[in-house]
């Protein structure tokens, strides 16, 4: 699987993150995109509709608790996206 | 110039630089093209108010000459908005704004009805203020879940919870099964739903829903702040909201139409006025009275020429921007609203181009709101939030301008996608 790191990045950047690397992906991939602007909850499987992907889960973002693990990233939650890329 | 006065920087050029910029962004041809919620204002609407503020100046409420005078204006101010809604006069409240008109139609109807219950059954495209109101409504009775946030709700969880919002389709259109059970169910105090969403033009199947909150007993309190005076509204609903601002009144003003037998009780303090406390001006209501009255005298004619422009810049866009969603459903529409999606685009980015070629459009997407959350009816549909524009026709908005709007669009977005370094995906 290959994962996409797009937390911290604006919308449209997380899509294009993830589109410029699905261009050189092989269809079949799963790509997990981990982003934290609210956009890219509605905008990945948007985008996988447009260009015939598949959303296998989408992960949302949980309040950030009292204590962050060592993997939080700075105080915002992120939420997590599964693609499968069809024949792009 | 206002501006360039006051933003004259230090050096002795630099307010001369400001003054010859502004004068050069003057010079570039204008085209308004976001007139939802705000048109530019109607002239024989600015002619009635021009005269109202000799002639009804006064308090209504006073009991003096002057005061009935303004009275009178008042009244007659009613009877046209009561003839534009297909209602009596004495139906019709005046307030200061289209949300003010929306909260106190939402509180005062679930005031009225609180021995029903505290549920709020609405829409997940309804405007923020009616999802807010309806969420206080339910964080004050206590008793409902929470409305999950718009564009969160998926149709088994309307079911399960009566707070979350009626899930919409592709197009934007309510889910009529879901909104029948959830109306359907114990404890639903009033149902929401607009007749047509400004945002993305698409009209609400109102008549089958209003069918079902009659089955159901249920009120329902209709938003039909983008439709009065573009769009004919059925006489489908128990209240109904206006914006006097969308049809191009000089002045803010909301129009709330209760039918007399809807139960309803003030969820502020008791006044005089009793749904909008402290009443609004004469000469505002006088004056979106005259523009409504002149809007609806050639509505029709108005309505199927700006459905023929609309309906060639979605074919237009749709054929000649590259990777493009253009939202809302193709044939049961408002006349004057376009919206679209440019995917690999930033919303601010192409929202600032379009208006430096002298094109003002409105936006949906994140980087345009001060929230920075996406729009909540866009991710409803399921439609991409990022990179939308939503072109919205005044009646004066002219073939020739429309046409240089698609002529141009291609290459601002292409600009755009130069600049984020989108190429070849």
């Amino acid at each position: 699987m290959i994962v996409v790191d797009a937390r911290g990045l604006r919308c449209p950047l997380p899509v294009i993150r993830l589109a410029s690397l699905a261009r050189d992906a092989n269809p079949g991939d799963e790509v997990l995109v981990r982003w934290t602007d609210p956009a890219a909850e509605h905008d990945i499987p948007a985008w996988a509709r447009m260009r015939g992907h598949t959303v296998l889960e989408t992960r949302l973002p949980q309040p950030a608790s009292g204590e962050a693990g060592p993997d939080a990233l700075a105080d915002e939650p992120s939420g997590a996206t599964l693609v499968r890329l069809g024949p792009g | 110039m206002q501006i360039a006065v006051v933003r004259a920087g230090p050096g002795p050029g630099r307010g001369q630089a400001v003054v010859a910029q502004a004068a050069s962004v003057a010079r570039v041809k204008r085209t308004y093209l976001d007139a939802g919620g705000r048109a530019p204002l109607h002239p024989a609407g600015l002619a009635a108010q021009t005269a109202a503020l000799d002639e009804g100046w006064a308090d209504p409420r006073r009991l003096h000459a002057e005061g009935r005078r303004a009275r009178m204006l008042l009244d007659a101010a009613r009877e046209v908005f009561a003839e534009g809604l297909a209602c009596r006069p004495e139906e019709v409240h005046l307030g200061p704004s289209h949300t003010v008109a929306l909260q106190h139609g939402l509180l005062g109807i679930a005031r009225g009805r609180r021995r029903a219950g505290s549920g709020i059954v609405l829409s997940a495209v309804e405007r923020a203020a009616l999802h807010a109101g309806a969420q206080l409504v339910a964080e004050r009775h206590g008793s409902w879940t929470r409305p999950a946030r718009p564009g969160h709700a998926r149709s088994e969880e309307a079911a399960a919870h009566p707070g979350a919002p009626v899930p919409v389709d592709r197009v934007g259109r309510v889910d009529l099964e879901a909104w029948r059970a959830a109306v359907g169910l114990p404890g639903v105090a009033l149902a929401v739903l607009q007749h047509a969403n400004g945002e993305v033009g698409t009209v609400q199947p109102l008549t089958a829903a209003y069918d079902a909150t009659q089955a159901a007993g249920v009120p329902l309190l209709v938003d039909a702040g983008s439709s009065l005076g573009h769009h004919g509204i059925p006489p489908a609903w128990d209240a109904v909201v206006a914006d006097a601002g969308d049809w191009g009144a000089p002045s803010p003003l909301g129009v709330l139409a209760v039918r007399t037998r809807v139960r309803m009780a003030p969820d502020w303090p008791e006044d005089e006025d009793r749904w909008f406390p402290g009443g609004v001006p004469v000469p505002a209501a006088l004056g979106a009275a005259a523009a409504l009255r002149a809007t609806l005298a050639d509505q029709e004619e108005a309505e199927q020429r700006r459905r023929r422009l609309i309906g060639r810049l979605r074919d237009q866009v749709a054929q000649r921007v590259p990777d493009v969603d253009v939202v809302g459903d193709p044939e049961d529409r408002l006349p004057h609203v376009a919206t679209f999606s440019c995917l690999y685009v930033d919303g601010e980015a192409l929202v600032t181009e379009l208006d430096r070629r002298g094109f003002a459009v409105g936006s949906g997407s994140a980087c345009t709101s001060s929230s920075l959350e996406p729009s909540h009816v866009l991710a409803a549909m399921g439609a991409l939030t990022h990179g939308n524009v939503r072109v919205t026709l005044s009646r004066e908005v002219t073939e020739a301008e429309v046409d240089r709007f698609a002529d141009e669009l291609p290459e601002a977005v292409a600009q755009v996608r130069r600049s984020l370094g989108v190429q070849g995906l």
